[in-house]
């Protein structure tokens, strides 16, 4: 029995205690945006945040979580869509499969609440998410772009040449 | 094509039939040796009634929002966004009023295929579908003009429309979609192979960098993978294959672990794999963990990476090789040439590693089979569903989600749907998902098959490349999951991208006087399979890293040297170009970049180049700064997307170049979670440069054709940068410090 705090609400769980979180998240509390990719915090799809600090919840046991611990999943890290980080992934269209664009957007969430202004270091430092489709090259771009860095962002749909 | 004629055409067969005979052609893929959707009907009158439908693509609501029918799998490639372009470009509709509806493989064969082929690999998604998904979309629209003209009374040649709204000028009516559609449903189909489609370069929506339809829902976690299902009282099961490939299940002691919470079942899936069967998966998963389980690990237990090394080095010299070209006489022009030239490269086996691992839902009643899968063939997963529950096609479904990646391994094989079923037979009535672990989808993937080379040169007094002989190798892919395509022993499909002509779709980019091209097949007992680009990944390195070579031994400018062997192959040469123009080919190299790389081949009817930018820092780690990607794909549906797939094709193969290995110790595959089989991160990954070169004359391949020289250009980069050729990948076993 553990009780968390996911999202803003209150949920009672009935679970033995040394569940990862990952899954207490998808398989109790019913929320599936936080993915399962290797159950060994690398490939950061399962990334939440607990406390506003980034967590691969995989490798955290669920007892590991103290009472009033906040947890937010993808799923409550903004109303409609509109987290900076929600809004430049749409505009520069990261997504390919998917996947692990929840993990990718909570790693990036919390890369800018740490550091509102991120250079391309702090980017490749902060963001260590597998993507297998190899999204990487729009993800660093629309970091850029929710942190108002317009100089280092790519406009979108000016991602290739045609050449006539 | 007139309706009549529609429907005579109809094939004369009962649908099972049809279709299970073609699925045991195929090895289980229900496509193959059936062409293009025309030659069944399309709407039938009675379900145009029902709805909107104006015919089996297109549906038109009241409120002037447009549904556009596919069939497709979307697995990050983009192919959904882009077949709904093609399909509204014809039809005029309002490209912001386009919603996408996936249909499934229980309604195509309820309708005859009336959607065509369903399966989604080698690039076709959209070059395989074009033609008549674009003249669905004109039908729609002339049934629709057709319409509004019956209503207002005059000749459909006074009506225009645009962005789905039909105007009569001389008597300034207007009318749009949403009002005639009903009426255009019930009026006769149009001869769609007589209508002339747009010429491409006139295109307004197709052509464009439209936003992708499908990414709202990957922002907020609302996209419902099949790995997130959930069923009123679904189960969960974790799965166990022998470690060793070819080993049995001999017991397993079910007590141990039958009173752990959630604990429902073991299962033996088949003769060597096992499942357990809980409330929820973690339960599954850890119980599976502790289930004490005796395996017989066959005949293979002792295979090693090096006992295949030695087989594979035997197929180099072997008398057992088939010639596939073999023009001018190789052998004996190498004999008396000038100089010559010899080197022997080798690449290992790599899984898929899906972000997104294995996974299928089954639920089986008496008279019903239904299946919810991640699949690149959901037709082929009907099959399966049907062959291994033993229930009739026309009594299964099948909801195919969005995958959480394919690139290959989601294709034809469907080993998830039949593991499903054995351990849903167990329950029945209640569905029952299957999930591999990571390292379960490690251990038993379909490998991109091993394969080494030996290239051999010959060059005349001037450092003309006279002679070039080519053999390969390694695993056969068709040995393993399609024999019926090799021909008296010869299997062509190994030689991807090497081939003579563009039959294939991928024909070698050099005119060689003596050339011969040799495959030795050596297979091993890893189970391998299609790896998106294929063969094209590994005959691009050996070709592109050799002719590096043979340019140096020449005295040449690498681009130079290829491009005098390039005369016949204007769009080879023309990506080459565009490659070397746009990636600053004989300009000095920017700070810190030590050298620059380029390679070119072709796959899956699409030309490709690249250019590399790299440097060697202290430690001996590579980096690469940059690469200029060159593509020429014939018609470019969607820029943006065509970028995005060429900037994921370079992270695909630059994690292949760096790491990309599964070993064998034991028989069994070494690596089997991200710690060991590394992919690329964001902080290695280069910029990334896109150049189209679209000649409009032809339909090539977007997913895959690029990756293919992602690795020579990098190779060939590292060997510019040290004077050193590289022979072998990974490059994680490169000592460069």
């Amino acid at each position: 029995m553990a009780q968390l705090n996911i999202n803003g609400k209150t949920v009672d769980v009935q679970v033995e205690p040394d569940t990862p979180l990952l899954w207490v998240i998808r398989e109790q509390v019913g929320l599936t945006g936080t993915k399962y990719g290797c159950g060994v915090a690398q490939c950061g799809a399962c990334s939440v945040h607990v406390n506003g600090n980034l967590q691969r919840s995989c490798v955290m046991p669920v007892s590991a979580v103290k009472p009033g611990d906040r947890i937010v999943t993808i799923e409550g890290l903004s109303p409609n869509s509109s987290h900076p980080v929600q809004k430049a992934w749409a505009q520069l269209d990261v997504p390919q499969c998917g996947y692990c664009q929840s993990g990718q957007i909570m790693a990036a969430a919390a890369l800018l609440r740490a550091k509102p202004k991120p250079t391309d270091r702090d980017i490749d430092e902060a963001m260590t998410n597998i993507c297998r489709c190899g999204t990487y090259q729009r993800i660093r771009a629309a970091v850029h772009l929710a942190a108002g860095n317009t100089s280092a962002a790519a406009p979108a749909g000016d991602s290739a040449t045609v050449q006539a | 094509m007139t309706k009549s004629t529609l429907s005579e055409k109809a094939p004369n067969l009962s649908r099972r039939r049809f279709i299970v005979g073609s699925a045991a052609a195929a090895g289980g893929g229900l496509a193959l040796g059936l062409n293009i959707p025309f030659g069944v009907p399309t709407a039938s009158a009675a379900q145009a009634a029902a709805g909107n439908e104006v015919n089996a693509w297109v549906v038109v609501k009241p409120d002037d929002t447009v549904t556009i029918r596919i069939v497709r799998a979307e697995m990050g490639q983009g192919t959904h966004t882009g077949l709904a372009q093609l399909v509204a470009e014809e039809l005029e509709c309002d490209w912001q009023k386009v919603t996408i509806e996936q249909m499934t493989p229980g309604q195509n064969l309820a309708r005859k295929r009336v959607w065509g082929d369903m399966s989604t690999g080698g690039s076709r998604g959209i070059r395989g579908s074009e033609d008549y998904v674009r003249r669905a979309g004109a039908g729609a629209r002339m049934m629709m003009v057709q319409a509004a003209a019956d209503q207002w009374k005059v000749p459909v040649g006074e009506l225009t429309v645009s962005n789905g709204v039909i105007r009569h000028a001389g008597s300034k009516r207007s009318t749009t979609y949403g009002k005639v559609a009903g009426a255009a449903a019930k009026l006769p189909v149009p001869d769609l192979k007589a209508i002339t489609l747009k010429n491409p370069q006139e295109w307004k929506v197709a052509g464009k960098p439209m936003k992708r339809l499908d990414t709202a829902k990957k922002l907020n976690g609302s996209e419902i993978y099949a790995v997130d299902l959930k069923l009123p009282g679904m189960l969960n099961a974790a799965i166990k294959q022998c470690p060793v490939f070819g080993g049995k299940l001999v017991s397993y002691d079910e007590a141990k672990i039958s009173k752990r919470p959630g604990f429902k079942k073991v299962v033996k899936v088949n003769d060597s794999t096992v499942a357990v069967v809980a409330d929820t998966w973690w339960r599954a998963k850890t119980a599976l963990d502790a289930l004490p389980i005796v395996w017989d690990e066959g005949p293979a237990a002792n295979a090693s990476s090096a006992t295949i090394a030695a087989h594979l080095k035997d197929g180099l010299t072997a008398n057992d090789a088939y010639a596939d070209i073999n023009d001018g006489d190789a052998l004996k022009a190498i004999a008396g040439a000038a100089k010559k030239l010899e080197a022997v490269y080798s690449t290992p086996f790599l899984s898929h590693a899906t972000m997104e691992p294995m996974n299928c839902t089954i639920r089986l009643s008496a008279d019903k089979a239904e299946a919810w899968v991640p699949s690149q063939n959901a037709e082929a997963s009907m099959a399966a569903l049907s062959t291994s529950s033993g229930i009739p096609l026309d009594k299964c479904e099948v909801y195919n989600h969005t995958l959480g990646g394919g690139f290959g391994r989601r294709g034809g094989t469907q080993d998830y749907v039949r593991f499903g079923v054995a351990v849903a037979k167990e329950f029945p009535g209640v569905p029952v998902k299957v999930l591999w672990s990571r390292e379960e989808d490690q251990a038993h993937d379909f490998y991109r098959p091993i394969s080494q080379a030996k290239l051999t040169a010959g060059l005349d007094a001037s450092g003309n490349l006279e002679t070039l002989m080519i053999r390969v190798s390694g695993q056969s892919i068709n040995a393993y999951l399609a024999p019926h395509n090799i021909k008296d022993g010869k299997d062509r499909r190994q030689l991807q991208g090497l081939w003579k002509t563009l039959a294939g779709d991928a024909q070698i980019g050099y005119t060689v006087p003596n050339l011969r091209t040799e495959y030795a097949m050596r297979n091993s007992h890893v189970p391998v399979g299609p790896w998106r680009g294929v063969n094209t990944n590994q005959n691009g390195v050996y070709l592109e890293c050799f002719m590096e070579e043979v340019a140096r031994a020449a005295g040449k400018d690498s681009v130079e040297f290829r491009r005098a062997l390039m005369k016949n192959h204007p769009k080879h040469l023309g990506v080459l170009n565009a490659a070397a123009e746009k990636g600053d080919w004989g300009k000095p190299l920017p700070p810190g970049v030590q050298g620059r790389g380029i390679a070119q081949f072709m796959g899956y009817g699409s030309y490709s180049a690249a250019t590399a930018e790299v440097s060697i820092g202290k430690d001996g780690k590579v980096k690469v700064h940059r690469m200029v990607l060159a593509l020429n794909c014939g018609h470019a549906v969607n820029p943006d997307q065509i970028a995005a797939q060429v900037e994921g094709s370079v992270a695909y193969g630059l994690s292949a170049t760096f790491y990309g290995e599964c070993s064998v110790d034991k028989g069994r595959i070494v690596e089997l979670n991200f710690h060991n089989y590394p992919i690329l991160r964001l902080a290695e990954m280069p910029k990334v440069e896109t150049v189209i070169v679209p000649t409009h004359d032809f339909w090539g391949g977007v997913g895959e054709p690029t990756i293919c020289v992602v690795a020579p250009a990098v190779l060939n980069a590292i060997y510019a940068a040290t004077g050193k050729p590289v022979r072998s990948l990974p490059l994680k076993h490169l000592k460069l410090a």
